[in-house]
């Protein structure tokens, strides 16, 4: 089974890379991108097969070491 | 005073940390970060600058993951000091020792250079040599030291003086221009600049000398 884990940094923490995204499109004249947000995706390949097991294993993942969530959150797709 | 300064991958301060608590009389081991123990009798731990495990995943991120971090958490909750500089900062608030996360620099830019701080207190072992609201020059060297901590963290750090230094002219987007925080024990001093690097007469400044002089000053009294 794959775990595909997306992390954002969370709404109000100020995203520095996603503004200076945002400059950069302006001036190669992508008008009307209000905002942009960086984040990262990181795929794990699982040997569990069960999907509930899997779930709680990758929540324990995030919380200990994908994520950090003071500043972060994360959602995780299974693929 | 006896003090361990952790090296992980990518360390690029301890000898300097190292030389900086030993020009003070401390006696100094280094510590691997496989090792699982620190050595008997550690006062303080010093977790130095550098780029631990090349900054993979988040900044100090795998470094607060690895073996030896188990027992400088273990130190600390027993009351222990602990003195993380730039990515030890990092790596401290990634243990949830100190509170918030430092993010990249707001303008994105990698900032090496000496720039003021003011004493924010002089009430812990760690700032208790300088004078209220001095003005020090310490150089900052990093990339990701925009510091960010929810209104109600800072808050807290505020109401309860536990902001160490701030910059006077904010390099990096830091929430309330925050350089160094203390804990809530006042016991564990996270900060960007690297007062190690200003110990010297040959250095552009001395004034980080006063933070090891004042750590072995309160250690004697103790």
């Amino acid at each position: 089974m794959k775990a595909r884990v997306h992390i954002m940094l969370k709404n109000g923490v100020l995203d520095p890379q996603g503004e200076a995204v945002r400059h950069a499109l302006a001036t190669l004249g992508f008008e009307g991108v209000e905002g942009v947000r960086q984040g990262k995706v990181i795929e794990l390949d699982l040997i569990e097969t069960e999907r509930a097991a899997a779930e709680k294993r990758v929540g324990e993942m995030c919380d200990k070491l994908l994520a950090n969530t003071v500043i972060e959150t994360y959602h995780v797709e299974f693929i | 005073m006896r003090a361990a300064v952790i090296v992980f991958p990518g360390s690029n301060c301890d000898r300097d940390l190292a030389v900086a608590f030993e020009a003070t009389g401390a006696e100094v081991t280094m510590v691997w970060h496989k090792d699982t123990t620190l050595p008997d009798g550690i006062d303080i731990v010093g977790l130095p600058g550098g780029f631990s495990f090349g900054d993979y995943l988040r900044c100090g991120a795998i470094a607060a993951n690895s073996p030896i971090c188990r027992s400088v958490i273990t130190h600390a909750e027993r009351g222990g000091y602990v003195l993380g500089i730039c990515n030890g900062f990092q790596i401290l608030t990634e243990t949830g020792l100190l509170p918030g996360a430092l993010l990249r620099n707001v303008d994105l830019k990698f900032i090496s250079k000496t720039i003021d701080l003011k004493l924010g207190t002089t009430d812990s072992v760690f700032t208790s040599e300088y004078s209220a609201a001095q003005r020090v020059q310490i150089p900052i060297a990093h990339h990701d030291g925009n510091y960010t901590a929810d209104a109600e963290v800072m808050a807290r750090l505020e109401g309860d003086d536990r902001i160490a230094f701030t910059y006077v002219d904010n390099p990096n987007g830091s929430d309330g221009s925050v350089a160094g925080i203390l804990s809530e024990n006042r016991r564990i001093l996270g900060m960007m600049p690297h007062p190690e690097r200003a110990v010297d007469r040959q250095h552009h400044s001395a004034d980080g000398q006063r933070l090891f002089a004042s750590l072995t000053a309160q250690m004697a009294a103790a």
